[in-house]
């Protein structure tokens, strides 16, 4: 329900930050900038919480696990890593908020039960937000502040926190794609019951649609250039949706995953024509079928942000930006939510961060919020502090349990520094400038998919690089793994 | 004109891809395998495991060797971080943007299917490796 008159919160004027954004990447960046106290206005086009899961999945269920009993204590840090879903916060009654909220049918939530614990975050928290307020053009000031003109008038502030969400459609230049639905346009299944579909793309939005037409259907045919990666896909929360429409791939049962660059997509009466060059088998494709979608993907609104500076990935869907998301040091424009899938890290192995989820996220607004206010406002929130002696079992404490570095592998660390200060960092920003850094940590995966923590050490403008060794149990707070990296510190 | 096309064209305009068809440069233009770093942006670090082979889309970078006074210069089209992927080491010099770099990346577990996928870009690569072997026995 949209709030009204006057009581709707921030109305336009001068502040220090504005958030744009109530999904969970505003939601969360808003909750850690105020825990910082920063008086931030967050702003919102929609008229309740959710962003993206008011809407989205098609289908209905996400993908990332919450576990209402876990190895770990409801509103602990360390059960946080076993509810991918909830919003993080410094209050245990704030924590968790979405497995209570579940059914159990499952494992990981429906739409509607993760859109009921966003808002009893919002709500809860509580987490103000100016509904019904749309950012439309960005400008910067003589004195260099940003100016967010939107639909209630404008915003003056120092840094602006952009958390659109990666939810406008895409479509690839295909030539007849114009005329195609996207994946957001979906019917609901029973109308595709009997029909021959093919869908474009074979990423996760793809294989949803190809998963829920299933039982429907009479034929689903996916297609894209590139073949889909069974290696990279056992190891990753995406796999769910690719099970069933693969195995049917698989097995010959119908539904086929071609590797088909496509040329053309034509009407022929009430049936369309694709046509196209196969990739990893050459030869021509001609496919007739009653329906096509586009699961092309998505981009970011990023509306004017461009002629400001901001540059962009993946064909100008994402910003880019640098290892603390912001577009380019010192710009004060940074991102929250899934955008920040636009600053890469190492990718080490070819693994890339959660940042495009909710569980990887969630913490990067966490770091990004002290790293703007270090950087913007000042002066540079305090950090909880370590004795050396105490070193090597702390890194393998955090190694073990901090939710932070299993959910961003090789991608957020654990980094201490000679005075004792601890902090989450991004690695990259860690190994490029580690100042007084002493040593960091973080849980790293290969190829193989062997977890292990990874400890860098700095020494005279020198970082070096200890992967310890894998435990059958992911404990790494055992008296080897202790020795190994008191030797090396 | 779109930024897939342009993409498309760009990894065409290349030596190392010169021999393939559309198809096959329009799977290899994976959106999820370009990379973007700033001036002065680290791209390989020396020392570190699990990196990947990069081909340069666009812009400069330079291979920095502890006390080497004059890096090498890496262009459009110049590749490196084949030697760390390919053997499975850690790299022995850092690699820095020295301008804003656009890249394709090939992760370092992907390589070996890549380049027994594509057996003319394989081929290409080996021509400029032993070029640069040349070089270096003079």
């Amino acid at each position: 329900m949209a709030e009204t008159g006057h009581d709707r919160p921030f109305p336009p004027g001068d502040y220090p930050v504005v958030v744009v954004g109530s999904g969970p990447g505003g939601l969360q960046a808003s909750y850690c900038l105020s825990r910082l106290g920063v008086d931030c206005a967050t702003i919102s086009q929609d008229d309740a919480p959710g962003g993206m899961f008011r809407q989205f999945p098609i289908f209905q269920r996400l993908l990332s696990w919450s576990k209402p009993d876990a190895p770990a204590e409801p509103g602990t840090r360390e059960y946080e890593w076993y509810d991918h879903n909830s919003l993080v916060a410094d209050e245990p009654r704030h924590q968790g908020l979405v497995p209570p909220l579940m059914d159990r049918s499952y494992i990981v939530p429906s739409r509607p039960e993760m859109e009921a614990g966003l808002a009893a975050f919002a709500e809860q928290v509580p987490v103000p937000v100016r509904y019904g307020c749309s950012w439309e053009s960005t400008r910067r000031a003589d004195d260099g502040r940003l100016v967010l003109a939107t639909s209630d008038g404008e915003y003056t502030c120092r840094a602006a926190v952009f958390a659109l969400g990666v939810t406008t459609p895409w479509f690839s230049p295909i030539p007849g794609i114009e005329d195609v639905p996207h994946y957001v346009d979906t019917r609901p299944p029973e109308e595709y019951r009997g029909r021959r579909v093919f869908v474009i793309g074979k990423r996760n939005s793809a294989f949803e649609i190809a998963d829920g037409l299933l039982p429907w259907a009479q034929q689903v045919v996916l297609g894209s250039p590139r073949p889909v990666q069974t290696s990279v896909l056992a190891q990753a929360t995406v796999r769910v949706r690719y099970l069933q429409p693969f195995e049917d791939h698989a097995l010959g049962g119908g539904t086929f995953a071609l590797d088909l660059a496509v040329d053309r997509i034509e009407r022929v009466g009430d049936r369309w024509r694709v046509s196209g060059q196969g990739t990893t088998r050459p030869g021509a494709i001609e496919l007739e079928v009653d329906d096509v979608i586009a699961a092309t993907g998505f981009s970011a609104p990023l509306l004017d942000l461009e002629e400001l500076g901001v540059r962009t990935v993946a064909q100008g869907r994402i910003p880019a930006m640098t290892p603390f998301w912001e577009s380019s040091p010192g710009s004060g424009i940074y991102f929250a939510g899934n955008a920040t899938q636009g600053a890469p890290g190492l990718r080490k192995h070819g693994v890339g961060a959660a940042s495009a989820a909710v569980h990887g996220f969630r913490y990067n607004a966490r770091v990004m919020a002290r790293h703007l206010v270090g950087t913007h406002l000042g002066p540079k929130p305090a950090c909880p502090t370590v004795d050396a002696p105490e070193l090597a079992p702390y890194l393998l404490e955090e190694a073990t349990t901090a939710p932070e570095l299993w959910a961003q592998k090789a991608y957020l660390a654990r980094a201490v520094y000679r005075n004792g200060d601890t902090e989450i960092v991004p690695l990259a920003a860690w190994l490029d400038d580690p100042g007084d850094g002493a040593a960091a940590v973080t849980v790293e995966m290969d190829a193989s998919g062997d977890v292990y923590p990874a400890v860098y050490s700095s020494a005279e403008g020198n970082v070096r690089e200890l992967l310890l060794p894998p435990h059958h149990l992911n404990d790494f707070r055992g008296p080897e793994h202790e020795a190994e990296l008191r030797a090396a510190l | 004109m779109t930024e897939r096309d342009e993409l498309v064209r760009s990894l065409s305009g290349l030596t190392l891809f010169s021999d393939l068809r559309d198809a096959d440069l329009e799977a290899i233009a994976d959106p999820e395998l370009e990379r973007r770093f700033g001036e002065g942006e680290r791209v390989l670090r020396r020392g570190l495991s699990g990196s990947g082979f990069y081909v340069i889309l666009d812009g400069e970078a330079a291979v920095e060797i502890a006390d080497d006074d004059e890096p090498r210069r890496l262009r459009r089209g110049d590749f490196f971080g084949e030697v760390s992927t390919l053997l499975d080491c850690k790299p022995t010099a850092d690699v820095i943007a020295r301008s804003p770099l656009h890249a394709l990346e090939i992760p370092g577990p992907q390589l070996e299917a890549f380049l027994l996928q594509y057996p003319r870009v394989t081929y290409r690569m080996l021509q400029t490796v032993t070029r640069r072997l040349r070089d270096v026995l003079g």
